[in-house]
């Protein structure tokens, strides 16, 4: 309710910004005294890290390898993270990523998968029709089949906890602060769907309180759907639309002065760029299409997008207010990050079987060296960035 | 400045506002009264242009600020002719940073960085939030919020600045401290201000002129003049009209000095007491009561006595624990220590079905206790939570308000009503300890009478009602003791007259005016009601 007087001690001290004629050894971090009082690192370096973390998990179906890369995110995340609402965001989405496992052994239990021979239980099994392509329900559920589920699920969680702890660790709002003015309609949407997730945390625990209020404790999934899930949408989107419309009211996005033919055509040039990019990432990843091909589409679409933002950004007169600059510790950050995607990387030309053990016959797997080095450099923003509340000379 | 000319908007075929016309000048304070639901929003939000643009519906006629059409003109794009300030300031902030946020708009306008920070400055200065600026906003009080939010839109140097309950959810104290920053914003910037308020008696005083918009109409005219014919006016007015003042005033200082022949006639009178109202058997105390949360001790050490048929008024600064204290009395908010009883037993130990039926609890969104698609599913509900006979909450509902739609959606009731909604759903479990967290945000004078009244009727029919509020005016309606609470502790306790007018924070219009007298009602029961006719 009111955290006032326990977090106002630590910025009061040093009065006007600018002037800090004796108040350098009072804000012990002066990395760069420029800035009034920054306060952990940049956004984008955090979305950057996690991203970087999450393309090393997606590169890896290594349990312990993936285990041990939600482990570096839940120690940054306690490490760095501040008070602010959405800090609690790593949480829950942990929880999201356990029930993505459950999901995908639930699937694998209803409709079987790779075989093996290690038979733990049979389930009764029914084949349906020919014109429901031979699907088979239930059967025999195998150890090796198990654990190709559970490594898949795993993946999965990861991936999702990695994007959980860019949430906890840098504010979707001052995110949005360095997105390109010319990305006005992509950006609302992207900054309307971010802060539903934090504000979905504050939402639950409001709603579970009242639901209290009127004696209703029934955990049955219709009537949490009802009560709980509901609201708590309801709620969200309601403060994301008010969100929306302070930021119109307040000259977000201008189009003052600007043709609307100049308009359209930035437009559809950013529009093609994105598909390029989108295009591009697809092909670079699908088996099918050729290597050279993938990246020149990629490359084309890269070029295209970056040609569209700086072409549009050019038309919306936009400035920034003291801009968060993009120091050494933020470099340092993603580093951190490109680390882990470098040991994958490297691991999947030395250790390739490694990376993706196999679950037949059954085994326990070994950990790929330099994926794990990589994975453990990932962990450094850790030391980089203590965590904000401390006082006193770093 | 800011010019109506025949304006009509509404959805469908229900006009919002018909045919509204009206010019305010230059550099004006204007205040835009009306009740619940009578459109205020939607008039301050054609002014730039999120009415129709973020709520659709159909508009006709023209609308000029500082000589320029916005109507059809996209908000963005009349950021820099219009500030525009919502209800709840943190659901409107872009950034999370006390200086970020004032210079956004500026940004968004492409000012050169160094006009703005010289804009900022300024603003800082003029709104005195200097020993703010570098902290972030989840560490600021309400009342500072809400002045960076109005900071915010004038950084862009606006023509009109136009406010929506810029102080409904401020304590006595920092709803002064925003309004008379905006009345030196009106005198030093020359900014035109135009505000809708249903706290009228904290804003009438700085008001040039007002607006009335009733039925979809508006009438223009001097701040006297419009409360005089208004269906919600503060105490001060309707006091000056039942005692026949001229103009009416609308501050206390001009209503003092009619007084002198008033007092005279009350001097005879005897002040109503409230020592007669029957109490009844003790049924909550507390001993040594205390809330933590991380890094801050919410209630301290609270002793807390009440009795059937008490109507407590708990009161003190957004931030000094009133509602974590309603919370942990209820059993559902976690005490760190301490014990609550209420009627011998300890609500924290039952489950939650049991113990809404020994306190009852109405949040400060009484929207959160609501979640069937209907009122009569809503009802019909309650009564099966609560186990009681079929059709006891619609009964109660319909003993608190007349005339509830119950096919409607609770979330497209009035405030007025969905709070009733709430109140009945707590009240079909019978519970004799009843506790609402800010009931009268967003109720109009008329709203808040009825609900003064409703919980009256509530106490003496042996409830114990606790209320938590800043709201003065109600307070003296409806309270007859108040407890003032300030850091988690209770620094007062007393019979609410008493209270009440020992303070002058906490003090109501009537009590300024003629002391010992609470409000207009009480004067007019004493005068015999012979002038309350006209």
């Amino acid at each position: 309710m009111n955290a006032r007087s326990a977090r106002a001690a630590a910025p009061r001290g040093s009065g006007a910004p600018g002037r800090t004629a004796k108040g350098h050894e009072v804000s012990g971090h002066g990395a760069n005294g420029s800035g009034p009082r920054r306060r952990g690192a940049h956004p984008v370096a955090w979305w950057g890290w996690a991203l970087l973390l999450a393309t090393a998990a997606s590169r890896t179906g290594n349990p312990w390898l993936l285990l041990l890369i939600a482990a570096v995110a839940g120690l940054v995340v306690v490490f760095c993270r501040g008070d602010e609402p959405w800090s609690g965001a790593y949480r829950v989405f942990l929880f999201i990523g356990l029930s993505a496992i459950a999901v995908r052994m639930v699937f694998y239990v209803v409709f079987g998968g790779s075989d093996g021979s290690t038979v733990l239980f049979a389930l009764p099994s029914v084949t349906l029709p020919d014109w429901a392509a031979g699907f088979r329900l239930g059967g025999v559920v195998t150890l090796e089949g198990a654990l190709a589920a559970l490594y898949d699920g795993l993946r999965l969680a990861t991936l999702l906890v990695c994007v959980g702890a860019a949430n906890a660790l840098a504010s979707p709002r001052r995110l949005l602060r360095s997105v390109p003015a010319a990305l006005y309609e992509v950006s609302v949407a992207v900054v309307v769907a971010l802060s539903v997730a934090p504000q979905l945390v504050q939402g639950v625990a409001r709603i579970r309180r009242a639901r209290a209020l009127r004696g209703n404790t029934r955990r049955n999934p219709a009537d949490l759907m009802r009560t709980v899930v509901a609201p708590v949408l309801h709620d969200a989107l309601d403060r994301s639309l008010a969100l929306a419309a302070a930021m119109a009211s307040r000259g977000y996005g201008r189009s003052a002065g600007i043709p609307a033919p100049a308009r359209r055509t930035t437009s559809a040039f950013l529009l093609i760029g994105l598909l390029g990019l989108c295009a591009g990432a697809y092909a670079s990843l699908s088996s099918v299409i050729p290597s050279p091909l993938a990246w020149g589409l990629l490359a084309a679409g890269a070029a295209a997008a970056t040609c569209g933002i700086a072409f549009a950004s050019k038309r919306v007169p936009h400035t920034r207010y003291r801009p968060d600059a993009f120091g050494s510790r933020d470099w340092a950050i993603l580093a951190s990050g490109a680390a882990a995607v470098a040991g994958t990387v490297l691991s999947g030309y030395f250790e390739f079987g490694l990376l993706w053990p196999a679950t037949n016959p059954p085994q326990v797997p070994p950990l790929p060296l330099a994926a794990t080095c990589g994975v453990l450099l990932a962990a450094a923003p850790a030391m980089l960035v203590p965590t904000q509340t401390k006082e006193g000379p770093a | 400045m800011i010019h109506f000319a025949d304006v009509t908007f509404g959805y469908d075929a229900h006009p919002v506002l018909d045919g509204v016309s009206f010019d305010i000048p230059e550099g004006e304070f204007c205040l835009l009264v009306g009740t619940t639901g009578a459109g205020k929003s939607t008039l301050l939000q054609s002014i730039n242009g999120l009415v129709p643009r973020f709520t659709g519906g159909t508009m006709a006629g023209d609308i000029h600020v500082n000589g320029r059409s916005v109507r059809g003109a996209a908000p963005a794009d009349l950021a820099d002719i219009v500030g525009y300030v919502a209800q709840d300031p943190l659901a409107g902030f872009v950034t999370d940073d006390v200086e970020l946020e004032l210079a956004y708009t500026a940004e968004q306008l492409g000012l050169a960085p160094a006009v703005m920070r010289k804009r900022v400055t300024e603003i800082v200065d003029l709104l005195g939030l200097a020993d703010v600026r570098g902290r972030t906003l989840a560490a600021l009080s309400s009342g500072q919020r809400q002045r960076v939010a109005i900071g915010a839109a004038l950084v862009a140097g606006p023509s009109a600045l136009v406010l929506d309950e810029p102080t409904s959810a401020l304590d006595p104290g920092a709803a002064d401290e925003v309004l008379s920053a905006l009345h030196r914003l009106v005198h030093d910037l020359g900014v035109t201000v135009l505000l809708a308020e249903h706290r009228l008696e904290r804003v009438a005083q700085y008001a040039d002129s007002a607006l009335l918009l009733h039925g979809g109409k508006v009438m223009a005219g001097s701040v006297g003049e419009v409360l005089a014919v208004s269906p919600v006016a503060p105490p001060v007015v309707r006091l000056g009209k039942v005692a026949g003042w001229a103009g009416p005033p609308v501050t206390i200082r001009e209503a003092r000095r009619h007084a002198a022949p008033l007092r005279a006639a009350l001097a005879v009178e005897s002040v109503p007491s409230d020592a007669a109202a029957a109490v009844g058997p003790a049924l909550l105390w507390t001993d040594a009561l205390t809330v933590d949360y991380p890094g801050v001790r919410a209630v301290d050490g609270v002793d807390l006595a009440a009795a059937r048929g008490e109507r407590v008024a708990l009161m003190g600064r957004n931030g000094s624990g009133k509602s974590s204290l309603l919370w942990a009395l209820q059993g559902t908010g976690r005490r760190a220590g301490g014990t609550v009883t209420v009627g011998g037993r300890d609500p924290a130990r039952l489950k939650a079905g049991r113990r809404r039926t020994l306190a009852g609890l109405v949040p400060s969104e009484p929207a959160d206790l609501l979640y069937a698609e209907t009122v009569a599913a809503e009802c019909d509900g309650a009564d099966r939570d609560s186990g009681a006979a079929p059709g006891t909450c619609a009964k109660i509902l319909d003993d608190l308000v007349e005339a509830v739609d119950s096919g409607a959606h609770p979330r497209d009731l009035s405030e007025g009503q969905r709070l009733a909604l709430a109140l009945a759903v707590t009240l079909t479990a019978a519970p004799p300890l009843l506790l609402l967290d800010e009931p009268t945000r967003g109720l109009d004078y008329p709203g808040k009478g009825a609900l003064a009244v409703r919980l009256r009727r509530l106490a003496e029919a042996g409830h114990c009602v606790i209320v938590s509020t800043h709201d003065v005016e109600f307070v003296a309606e409806f309270a007859s003791r108040v407890v003032i609470l300030s850091d988690g502790a209770v620094v007062a306790d007393g019979p609410a007259r008493e209270i009440v007018s020992a303070s002058p924070m906490f003090a109501p219009q009537v009590e300024k005016i003629v002391p010992g007298w609470l409000t207009v009602e009480e004067v007019v029961a004493a005068l015999g009601g012979g002038d309350a006719d006209d």
